[in-house]
């Protein structure tokens, strides 16, 4: 591979047609907001900027970043993007095996120390000396050091590798510990989902070649101009939210009718993710317009935020079943008791003890106010 | 009326001249704060579980929609009423400030916090205070204060989720979100921040009430005319 072959001289060797190039500059352009005129400024990086060698490793996960990725909508879209950045190391999808796929990785990050990526997808189980995830015969721990330490940027792909997901829920016997938590040095992008959009995570990836810079993230580290609005806001049911129209119960006529699924425990109006927006499957779908409520999968913590069909999530603190509103009838019952015995007690003693305002002799009484006894 | 009146217990006997303890503006505050907390209670209930499905046309229908403005615009009430109430400690004195600092390092304090207790136990007779008495403050301090807090802060974090990551309210209170991480857990503790501001409300009446009649003090009449007046 040599180091200045650019993207575009590959997929004309695939035999893409400049015309099919540039339609994907566009379509890649108006996903990235970018207006106009960046088409052309996609376009032009494409073909003078050298392709980026990316090493994508495994660890504790289920590969549904993978198919996701590899079913980016756009015609053509896993090919030319799998041509756009050099995928030279991931495992699910490349021919090597064995020790021969192993000097990948280290041919990489010796080759081009400081300069290539380093998308994770899964997170790093810590417990007993990394041992619950094991990666050519070594904790994934170690490849993940490695790999992390010479990186350009990391890419966490996934609610995995950005927070731990299913695998980090609680009691989280394999300690597994998301990507942000174990780098210092190098520049993290969370990219969450269960699994993310095909088209943001390609998305993601066409911003860092056409602009050689990350992308502006917020506080959570995810790139803001997918993950800046909540599906709640973008939500096609929200006109039904807003005249108060709910599905009540799964084979009722508001659910018939495609009203708002906020009491079937939707997590959209808590979810930041471009769904809504985007859709899945090449725009076909996502969760709520297929008549499911969204159940947060990009959200930190999300699987101990259940259970998904209600709208206040439980406490487990509190008992298995408990959530806010059952502790606060609790509460409040143990306060009307105290209040209920406290007064009842009050006039038992009255009663007992004689004593009432009757029996304040009136003589006692000072002729003038404000006089002190 | 004296500035920055401190914890002071009442002889337990006679009648003794009453004592003006809060300013016409704490007055006000008092009582625009309990129907903004009862206006947001209540939206804020149904905000997190709905009423009934409304019948009728999307178009023409908007009940959660003035559900949510009725919350916002009384959030904001409540928010600059909390201001308020942090003015008026420096602007009207009296005992406004003991609702913030209960004088727990005062011997005669924790003395008074014991006895209320007893009395409420039923055990002593009644005390009589000029400001607030000790269990009430720290009540207030625990129940509403910090939860209010609490209230103000997840609640202008929710509401910067709403206008985005370039309004002011994300600027103020977008690192709010952060200490929770999903943002599920802050509307959780903004709900239970309501019901621990709900039980308070159910023990201040309750007691506020109790302590007129049994304490020989006026208490509930104080919040109207701002005297505190002391029977035999």
């Amino acid at each position: 591979m040599s180091k200045h072959e650019t993207f575009y001289d590959v997929i004309r060797q695939r035999g893409v047609s400049r015309r099919e190039f540039l339609g994907f500059c566009a379509v890649t352009a108006t996903t990235l907001g970018l207006g106009p005129a960046g088409a052309m400024t996609v376009a032009h990086a494409m073909e003078t900027k050298p392709r980026i060698p990316v090493l994508w490793l495994h660890g504790l996960e289920c590969t549904c970043c993978s198919e996701s990725f590899l079913r980016s909508g756009h015609p053509q879209a896993s090919e030319i993007i799998t041509s756009m950045i050099s995928l030279d190391y991931d495992d699910v999808i490349m021919a090597a095996a064995g020790d021969q796929a192993e000097e990948i990785v280290h041919d990489i990050i010796r080759d081009y120390r400081g300069e290539y990526i380093l998308a994770i997808e899964g997170n790093i189980p810590l417990a007993n000396d990394g041992m619950c995830c094991i990666v050519g015969g070594r904790p994934f721990r170690q490849q993940f050091d490695e790999a992390a330490k010479h990186a350009k940027a990391i890419i966490a792909w996934g609610t995995c590798a950005s927070s731990g997901c299913v695998q980090a829920a609680r009691p989280n016997p394999t300690k597994a510990t998301p990507v942000h938590k174990l780098v210092s040095h190098v520049p993290v992008i969370n990219v969450p989902g269960c699994p993310p959009i095909a088209e943001v995570m390609t998305g993601v990836l066409s911003y860092i070649l056409t602009y050689d810079r990350l992308p502006e993230l917020d506080n959570q580290l995810r790139p803001k101009m997918f993950y800046s609005q909540r599906v709640h806001d973008k939500c096609y049911r929200r006109a039904h939210f807003d005249a108060g129209q709910f599905v009540e119960k799964w084979d009722d006529d508001g659910a018939r009718q495609g009203w708002c699924l906020y009491k079937m425990g939707c997590r959209g109006p808590t979810t930041y993710n471009a769904c809504a927006s985007m859709g899945w499957n090449e725009g076909t779908s996502f969760p709520i317009k297929s008549g499911h409520g969204c159940i947060g999968c990009s959200e930190e913590g999300y699987f101990d935020r259940g259970p998904f069909y209600e709208r206040l999530p439980d406490m487990q603190q509190w008992g298995v079943e408990s959530n806010a509103d059952k502790i606060a009838v609790a509460g409040a019952a143990v306060l009307g008791s105290a209040i209920a015995i406290q007064t009842g007690a009050t006039l038992v003693k009255r009663i007992l003890t004689g004593k009432s305002l009757k029996d304040t002799p009136i003589e006692d009484a000072p002729e003038t106010p404000g006089n002190q006894k | 009326m004296p500035k920055f009146i401190p914890y002071h217990r009442m002889p337990e006997k006679g009648l003794l001249p009453a004592v003006m303890v809060y300013g016409p503006g704490i007055r006000i505050w008092h009582w625009l704060n309990a129907l903004s907390v009862v206006v947001l209670a209540i939206t804020g209930y149904f905000i997190g579980i709905p009423p009934p499905s409304a019948i009728g046309d999307t178009s023409s229908l908007y009940v959660m929609g003035w559900i949510r403005l009725l919350h916002l615009a009384f959030g904001y009430t409540f928010a600059l009423l909390a201001i308020m109430r942090l003015w008026l400690v420096f602007a009207e004195g009296g005992i406004s400030h003991q609702l913030f600092l209960p004088a727990i390092w005062r011997k005669v304090w924790f003395d008074g916090f014991l006895r209320q207790i007893q009395w409420n136990l039923l055990l002593g007779g009644p005390l009589r205070y000029v400001g607030l008495n000790p269990l009430a403050n720290v009540a207030m301090l625990t129940m509403f204060v910090i939860p209010g807090a609490i209230i103000i802060l997840t609640g202008f974090a929710m509401y910067a989720e709403v206008t985005g990551h370039d309004s002011w309210q994300y600027l103020l209170f977008g690192w709010v979100t952060m200490l929770f991480g999903n943002t599920l857990d802050l509307h959780v503790f903004h709900r239970l921040a309501m019901w621990v501001m709900v039980w308070f409300s159910m023990a201040h009446i309750y007691i506020a009430v109790r302590e007129d009649i049994l304490s020989r003090q006026t208490v509930v009449s104080t919040m109207l005319s701002g005297e505190r007046q002391f029977r035999d």
